[in-house]
């Protein structure tokens, strides 16, 4: 079965749910993927001389999971439900202009309000149009990355506003030897694997991508579910956007799309585990997703490898992950 | 009812990662207080900078010095424009000489390599590393367009690298601007391309600049067609800034003139956009008797759209991109090719050995922008280059030329 | 199971794939009056080959992504094998500038064909979902050819090659829009033969489909076959076009989908007729050709296509979701 079709055969799920053991659990074994792409970074680092795991590399690659990292798990939130945002990055973009050009002229909470509250709405346009419209989740997120996309283009001329040094601490402070940025990605992380796997809404989450029809069936307001969904995963985008922000220094047009948050997202997302047709995976599991992504980019780093051929592996690497995962699943399902 | 895993499966394993995650919260909650507080952290220092700059992109004094800048003759060898600079202040760098025996290691921050200019700079760059044997290791690290990721690079390479000095091409001007500052305190920073907006780094190499490019095109075709002619102006995308001064002293020589600009249009860099917005607006406007541009990459794709649609080709601005010139050439076209240097990638090589030489540097390092015309066009335009090659190279005395650029002999 | 496998009566299928791809039907139309009503010149001859030789290569996508979106899935690569296909074709013709150009043209769909099937046998085999094997094979191919041509290729395209995206036949009819009429008769063809239904039966209930016979996996891989062949064409009209570029297929990945959309085409497979996806394709073409004409801020361009696509694919989901609702209960999951 392929992950972008429609829902599972219904006899499956008997066999699968009880014997699912831990180790065969992607959000475990993609952090098994992790330690051992760092044991072949290090050994082959090391065979050329140098030192992989030194405190401040194993920091640089924490401090670059950040910005993925965040919008990874806000997109993890969408997926589960069987929607997906295309707009993410287009919207960091926006949040580092808004950010950096509000700080400019008010203060510092007031910038980070405006931030939250224009991703709030851009996720809940995203969610209403998903679920109001019915418009798939691929066009719609697409049209508003659009629109977002003319909105940058019509009103900033490149880089914008700055971000005073109070907030920058965000971005470049440390506490002992961890970043500070490193705290926010695990609060929102923590927070969302409070709200996914600790409250009714999150078992409304897992209920709707799951079969949105049962789901529907059995009481769950589907409907508001994606929405809050989008509205979640664009809060997270948003603090994404305010750390981007603090980093930079300014805000960016191109912050959010030169670095192709939208696909890396989702591919981090469904690195981690996380089914693309939505139900099953989980925060956790995406974590891991963004670090694997993180220590290649390291060891590629360290070894100088070629930009374009970078991309080749990466391209490999993820195929391979989600392949892996598909025989795991299978074999436990047959 | 089925697939929703259910959550409980999984609990036991996870509360332990739970309490850590709400330590986690409960410690960055604390830790982000300081933001609105300063709380003396590591970078107080230097702030100042930058925030008296106008944010806009027309700076009017800027754009007198760089067509002031254009007319002038710069001093060093006059076949090795990457060694020439204009109007030079010079700085004592005795302070950064290098101490000690042994080969130097130069790194050098690269935004990215995700357009022929880079890619031929960047070959550039590494042929004239070739050259110095004193130089005995140079790790590149590539950003990939990436802000985030360059300041991490930077952080790196400033760090635990054992680099001698650091080469610094910014992806963005405002936002690398806090990293080179932090670099700048440990080793020689050169930055070249686009600046940062700090004047830390040792040298800052760069061309005279956009303005100059822009004017230069501009008045190229203020002269070449008639009064009241209507002009097509393409650019590639907004908000890049090196392509928005362009822009706004092209927009400044029109303005003066009696020439009527009837479409400004984005290409987004590519041909086939650009040969249909050509296209429209000859079909539109009757007839386009200029096309100006803010750089080469798309000016072949908007030539050939005259010729599809059968009309003959109006006076045209480009830049000095091989398939250009060799269009140009071919077809006979009136023509100009204002420069943005690739050979710019040779000199921040020269500028970090004189540093670490303790040899004098110019603070600024402006180097010449060449405009390729009509009468130059053969000394510029050499047979058997790859398409997207960059003529204004200053490649062609180096070793390996032109293999290692793609050509053929 | 649903109507549509069962089902062969002709006429219901035409009066169905209509009642599909009616709003993109409307909007075109709508389009192309706006498109006359802004530039009288549009429908004379030439103005007009040219509009649709413009258009065909994203025409072929759309059939191409058609076959791929109607049995379940999708193919994000086809944009990146557009810019391999240009590239390499130059890079080619950079060591041997006399190669024939069929010869050439010939090895790019063969090309194209085992990218897909690559495609077709990592989603259908190792049970990848397809979103994520060709955004995978998108990363490969593009990090693949600008690293076998160091970022930028060493060629020129021959003339001989270009004639297709770019020349004429029998001086007035660009060969764009022959191959672009061939490719959508044999798409349409296609649609109408077994294999067509047995694509459309997949998509709609893969088990369904499996329990009456249909080999599944396979339908998908000759899907994945064709979505490839047809980007390999699209690389040869793009890159005859416009010639060398080292991003030739830039963002048509996302314009081929939300043309087959606008189609009326489900995501997820199952609905939605070839025809009204080349329709979508066309109307895509059309708004940006009206964007440009109408002097749209550059910059705001995207916005307003933002904003119509949403639109037209939500107007297209209202008519018809009362008539969803009551057809198919049993495959209520709905992909994204």
């Amino acid at each position: 079965m392929s992950g972008t079709t429609v829902a599972p055969p219904p006899a499956s799920p008997k066999t699968r749910a009880p014997s699912r053991s831990r180790l065969t659990d992607p959000a475990v074994g993609v952090w098994l993927a992790a330690a051992a792409v760092t044991a072949l970074g290090w050994i082959t680092v090391a065979a050329r001389g140098g030192d992989f795991l030194t405190l401040a590399n194993v920091v640089g690659i924490l401090q670059n999971c950040v910005a993925l990292g965040l919008v990874a798990v806000g997109q993890t939130a969408v997926i589960l439900t069987g929607s997906l945002d295309l707009s993410v990055a287009y919207l960091i973009s926006l949040g580092t202009l808004v950010a950096a050009t509000t700080m400019e002229d008010g203060g510092v909470v007031t910038a980070v309000l405006a931030v939250l509250a224009l991703s709030a709405a851009v996720g809940l346009a995203n969610g209403l149009i998903v679920t109001g419209l019915k418009v798939n989740a691929f066009i719609a997120t697409l049209g508003t990355a659009f629109i977002l996309r003319g909105w940058i283009e019509d009103n900033y001329t490149g880089p914008a506003g700055k971000v005073p040094a109070s907030f920058q601490h965000l971005g470049y402070d440390r506490i002992g030897p961890v970043p500070v940025s490193l705290f926010l990605l695990a609060a929102v992380a923590a927070a969302m694997w409070l709200i996914t796997r600790r409250t009714r809404f999150g078992h409304h989450l897992y209920a709707t991508g799951g079969d949105e029809h049962a789901a529907r069936l059995s009481g769950v307001r589907t409907r508001r579910t994606v929405i809050a969904a989008h509205v979640l995963c664009s809060l997270c985008v948003g603090a994404a956007a305010l750390f981007l922000a603090s980093r930079l220094g300014a805000g960016a047009p191109w912050a959010g799309t030169e670095a192709r948050y939208d696909l890396e997202s989702i591919a981090a997302v469904v690195l981690g585990g996380t089914v693309l047709a939505g139900g099953r995976g989980g925060v956790a599991g995406t974590l891991g997703g963004v670090l694997v992504l993180a220590v290649l980019d390291s060891v590629f780093n360290q070894l100088g490898v070629d930009p374009f051929f970078k991309n080749v592996v990466r391209g490999v690497v993820i195929i391979a992950a989600v392949a892996l995962y598909a025989r795991r699943g299978s074999r436990r399902s047959a | 009812m089925h697939s929703p895993v259910n959550p409980l499966t999984r609990r036991r394993a996870l509360i332990p990662a739970a309490a850590l995650l709400a330590g986690a919260l409960l410690t960055s909650c604390s830790s982000d207080a300081p933001a609105d507080a300063p709380a003396g952290a590591s970078q107080s220092a230097g702030s100042g900078e930058g925030g008296d700059k106008p944010s806009k992109f027309f700076e009017q004094a800027e754009y007198e010095r760089q067509l002031k800048l254009g007319k002038e003759t710069p001093q060093g060898p006059e076949a090795k424009p990457w060694e020439q600079m204009l109007e030079p202040e010079m700085t004592d760098t005795t302070r950064y000489k290098k101490k000690g025996a042994g080969g130097t290691h130069l790194c050098f921050s690269n935004a990215g390599v995700f357009n022929p200019w880079r890619q031929v700079g960047l070959k550039n760059m590494k042929a004239e590393v070739k050259l110095h044997k004193e130089i005995s290791d140079f790790t590149v690290l590539d950003a990939q367009g990436k802000d985030d990721k360059q300041i991490s690079d930077i952080q790196e390479l400033a760090g635990d690298k054992d680099c001698d000095a650091l080469i610094v091409s910014p992806n963005t001007t405002a936002t690398l601007t806090p990293a080179v500052k932090e670099a700048c305190g440990k080793l020689p920073v050169i930055v070249f391309d686009r600046g940062v907006e700090t004047d830390c780094a040792v040298t800052f190499v760069n061309p005279i600049g956009g303005y100059g490019y822009g004017a230069v095109a501009a008045d190229f075709l203020v002269d070449k067609v008639k009064p009241k002619g209507k002009i097509l102006a393409l650019r590639i995308s907004p908000g890049v800034d090196v392509l928005e001064t362009r822009w706004s002293a092209a927009k400044l020589a029109f303005d003066k003139s009696e020439l009527d600009v009837v479409d400004a249009k984005f290409t987004d860099g590519d041909p086939a956009k650009t040969k249909s917005i050509v296209s429209d607006a000859i079909s539109r406007h009757g007839s386009v008797d200029g096309v100006w541009m803010d750089s080469g990459a798309t000016a072949v794709a908007a030539v050939e759209a005259f010729e599809d649609a059968g009309v003959d080709v109006p006076p045209i601005t480009g830049e000095d991109q091989q398939d250009f010139l060799q269009a140009w050439k071919d077809k006979k076209l009136t023509a100009i090719a204002p420069t943005y240097p690739t050979f710019q990638w040779r000199t921040p090589v020269i500028a970090a050995l004189r540093i670490l030489d303790g040899k004098e540097v110019p603070k600024e390092w402006k180097l010449p922008q060449p405009t390729v015309t009509q009468a130059n066009l053969d000394e510029y335009l050499q047979e058997g280059m790859p398409p997207l090659h960059y003529a204004m190279c200053g490649c062609r005395q180096m070793p390996g030329f032109p293999g290692y650029w793609g050509g053929k002999k | 199971m649903s109507s549509q496998t069962t089902t062969a009566a002709p006429y219901r299928r035409v009066a169905r794939s209509l009642g599909a791809g009616a709003p993109v039907f409307a909007l075109l139309v709508v389009l192309l009056v706006a498109l006359a009503a802004t530039d009288p010149g549009f429908y004379e001859p030439d103005r007009f080959l040219a509009f649709v030789k413009r258009a065909a290569p994203l025409v072929i996508l759309a059939a191409g992504q058609y076959l791929v979106i109607v049995c379940g899935e999708f193919d994000l690569s086809v944009g990146a094998i557009v810019t391999a296909g240009v590239v390499a074709a130059v890079e080619i013709y950079g060591s041997f500038p006399n190669a024939p150009w069929p010869l050439i043209t010939a090895g790019l769909l063969l090309a194209g064909a085992v990218t897909g099937l690559v495609s077709g046998l990592v989603t259908t085999r190792l049970r990848v979902p397809s979103f994520i094997t060709t955004l995978g094979m998108m990363l490969i191919l593009e990090g693949a050819v600008f690293f076998w041509t160091g970022g930028s290729p060493h060629g020129q395209l021959s003339e001989g090659f270009r004639q297709l995206g770019r020349g004429t036949a029998m001086g007035r009819l660009p060969w764009a829009v022959l191959a672009c009429l061939v490719a959508g008769c044999v798409a349409v063809l296609l649609m109408r033969s077994d294999f067509g239904r047995t694509l459309i039966a997949t998509g709609d209930s893969e088990r369904a489909a499996a329990l009456a016979g249909v080999r599944v996996h396979r339908a998908r891989v000759i899907a994945f076959v064709l979505s490839g062949t047809a980007a390999a064409l699209a690389a040869v009209l793009v890159g005859g076009f416009s010639g060398v570029s080292a991003q030739a297929g830039r963002g048509y990945e996302f314009e081929a989908i939300t043309a087959v959309v606008l189609g009326g085409v489900v995501l997820g497979g199952g609905r939605g007729s070839v025809v009204a996806a080349m329709a979508g394709a066309f109307s895509l073409q059309a708004l940006f050709t009206l964007l440009n004409l109408q002097g749209v801020s550059g910059a705001l361009e995207s916005t307003v296509q933002g904003v119509i696509v949403i639109a037209a694919v939500g107007l297209g989901a209202a008519d018809w979701s009362r008539l969803r609702r009551r057809r198919t209960h049993s495959s209520g999951g709905r992909p994204s």
